[in-house]
């Protein structure tokens, strides 16, 4: 799609991740291009989120290298790669539950906005000129993400769909370059996915490149440049999404023959 | 509105020494205004961070003896040929030491405990308390022990031609206290409705999740950990400058058992809790005196009282009374009150 050469944005050289004697992700290597919306997919315990883990310094890697746009992740502390631009969500729904829906975007604002603890607690007029900014700028995630919940509702009370969504613009508030989504539309029922389709494509027009994780066919081979397949901690195949669909060990690792047979 | 009803308070209790006669009422008040002020430096760890510190009288109490100390002068043997002396400064500079070194107190508390959450943060703290009660109890030399340090000065602010007071006496002691309480709570409110206190609250609710949008979660514990022992070190130094004798008994466990009552009670995570659970829990035990009922069933009563707001209110007072104004008055803007609404902690 693009005429010029994509140049790289996350390198992940011979990535091998262990949890004591068990190796969960196996000398694997990927690269995203900049502007790529690219998946990971494979069966459940195939490494897909040990994978987001290690890009995003939570889990060590036992060998191999990480890098964005140049710069060696491993090794850094997860706020530290957040500040490069690598932002992700999880898996298990993660909020700031106790608070409101606009106070989770301000938290993950908190990069964006400029004030030190000097200025705050001698009450500079520019903090508070910047709280009006950042709230400003909230409500501005919140109508991009299209989340309808009033902003001084708490999270903890909103409807799954909308929790899932608040992931996404907590994540999209701390201003990505990468946007690492693990699984983000499962449990969403059908209206909710197609919607989350329409955003992902806007989160792609602010040229954010991302990497997903999910199991739902529809959206991956839908939104995705390009699909990785893990099986067992290895890569199995890598391509397009209709060589993936196609490819005979992807199927019969993962998507099965009856999912083959649907696609012909 | 708000600031009407901010305004009526402040001139409320400004105006207490004016019309009430009674001295040892307002010697009590004194003695509560300062526990209040430890009392929000508490909530700020625990009601924001959501780390509790078990240790909290030890900033408290290191103020006292900073404060003290540097007031009256020492002189100590570092080494047995080494003597060092401290000539006896004003006591304003005393007060301000007292507040500087316990900031750097919570910064070290806060850089030890940069990974220990929750009950090893509360363990880092209790035996941080402990180790400073027994340097304070057994070196003799700089602290007289369990001899107390007596005779020390009273604050008194001179500058020439324009001022001289003194703060002796209740009075004026009463205003001093009230002033470093608004401060102290306007530092605080500052700071949590702001960026970092964003964070200290990310903090507490998801730290993963923290992390993940950039926050240092560390840097700002560490920064609630400076503010929060500056403040409750600047509490024990207006103690130690009131009472004017500090023995080791300052660290006492009950101490910080109190700041607790007074966060839990009033609601960990708001601004007004404390000073609402402060005035109840520290005018309760004079209220109960002045029925005239035997010692013994005072502390029942507040015993009891104390486990009735805890499991009648388990949010505290505060988050109890805002969640009951809010059924009463849903606000339009606002979405319809939930069961859940006492969880909202923070104050808008």
């Amino acid at each position: 799609m693009n005429p010029e050469v994509p140049r790289v944005a996350l390198a992940v050289e011979r990535l091998s991740i262990r949890f004591g004697g068990l190796t969960a992700v196996e000398s694997m290597s990927f690269a995203v291009n900049e502007g790529e919306v690219v998946s990971l997919i494979g069966p459940n315990g195939a490494g897909k989120t040990s994978a987001f883990n290690a890009i995003t310094g939570y889990l060590p890697a036992a060998s191999g290298d990480i890098a964005y746009r140049g710069e060696r992740l491993n090794g850094m502390k997860p706020n530290r790669i957040a500040e490069l631009g690598v932002v992700r969500t999880f898996q298990k729904t993660s909020v700031f539950a106790g608070q409101t829906v606009l106070d989770n975007i301000l938290i993950g604002l908190h990069s964006r906005s400029r004030q030190y603890p000097i200025a705050i607690l001698l009450g500079f007029p520019f903090v508070a000129r910047e709280e009006e900014e950042l709230v400003e700028e909230a409500h501005e995630i919140l109508r991009f993400v299209g989340i309808n919940a009033p902003a001084a509702e708490l999270a903890s009370s909103l409807p799954y769909g909308e929790l899932r969504l608040l992931e996404v613009a907590v994540a999209l508030a701390a201003k990505p370059t990468l946007l690492l989504l693990d699984e983000p539309v499962s449990g969403m029922n059908p209206t909710e996915t197609a919607n989350f389709m329409k955003t992902l494509t806007r989160i792609r027009a602010r040229d954010i490149t991302v990497l997903l994780v999910e199991h739902d066919m529809k959206i991956v081979m839908g939104v995705s440049d390009r699909v990785v397949c893990l099986n067992q901690g290895r890569i199995i195949a890598e391509g397009a999404p209709v060589e993936i669909q196609r490819n005979p060990e992807v199927i019969r690792a993962y998507l099965g023959e009856r999912y083959a047979r649907a696609q012909n | 509105m708000r600031r009407v009803v901010t305004i009526a308070g402040l001139a409320f209790l400004f105006s207490i020494p004016l019309w009430l006669g009674n001295f040892y009422l307002l010697h009590v008040l004194i003695i509560t205004g300062i526990f209040i002020i430890a009392a929000m430096s508490l909530n700020l760890l625990l009601g924001y961070t959501g780390q509790l510190s078990l240790g909290h009288a030890a900033f408290f109490g290191i103020g006292a003896y900073v404060s003290s100390l540097a007031s009256l002068g020492f002189e100590v043997h570092l080494l047995p040929d080494w003597l060092v002396t401290l000539d006896p400064k004003p006591v304003w500079f005393a007060m301000a030491c007292a507040i500087v070194i316990t900031g750097l107190c919570g910064w070290a508390i806060g850089r030890i405990a940069f990974k220990v959450r929750g009950a090893y943060f509360v363990i880092v703290t209790i035996s941080f308390a402990e180790v400073v009660r027994l340097v304070a109890l057994n070196w003799d030399e700089l602290t007289q022990g369990p001899m107390a340090l007596n005779n020390i000065p009273p604050l008194s602010v001179a500058i020439p031609g324009l001022v001289d007071i003194t703060f002796i006496g209740k009075v004026a002691n009463y205003y001093l206290v009230l002033v470093f309480a608004i401060l102290a709570y306007v530092i605080i409110a500052r700071l949590v409705r702001s960026r970092a206190g964003r964070a200290m609250i990310a903090l507490k609710e998801n730290e993963a999740l923290a992390a993940s949008v950039g926050i240092d979660v560390t840097k700002y514990l560490v920064l609630a950990t400076v503010v929060s022992a500056a403040i409750a070190g600047a509490a024990g130094a207006l103690y130690a400058q009131y009472v004017r004798i500090v023995d080791p008994n300052v660290f006492l466990f009950i101490y910080t058992v109190t700041m607790v009552i007074m966060v839990v009670a009033g609601g960990k995570g708001t601004l007004a809790g404390p000073v609402v659970g402060g005035v109840i829990f520290g005018l309760l035990p004079e209220g109960l005196r002045s029925l005239a009922i035997a010692p013994e069933v005072q502390w029942i009563v507040y015993g009891v009282l104390m486990i009735l707001v805890v499991y009648l209110l388990p949010q505290g007072i505060v988050p109890a009374l805002r969640s009951l104004r809010q059924h009463r008055h849903p606000i339009n803007s606002e979405p319809q009150p939930h069961a859940d609404a006492s969880a909202r902690q923070v104050a808008p």
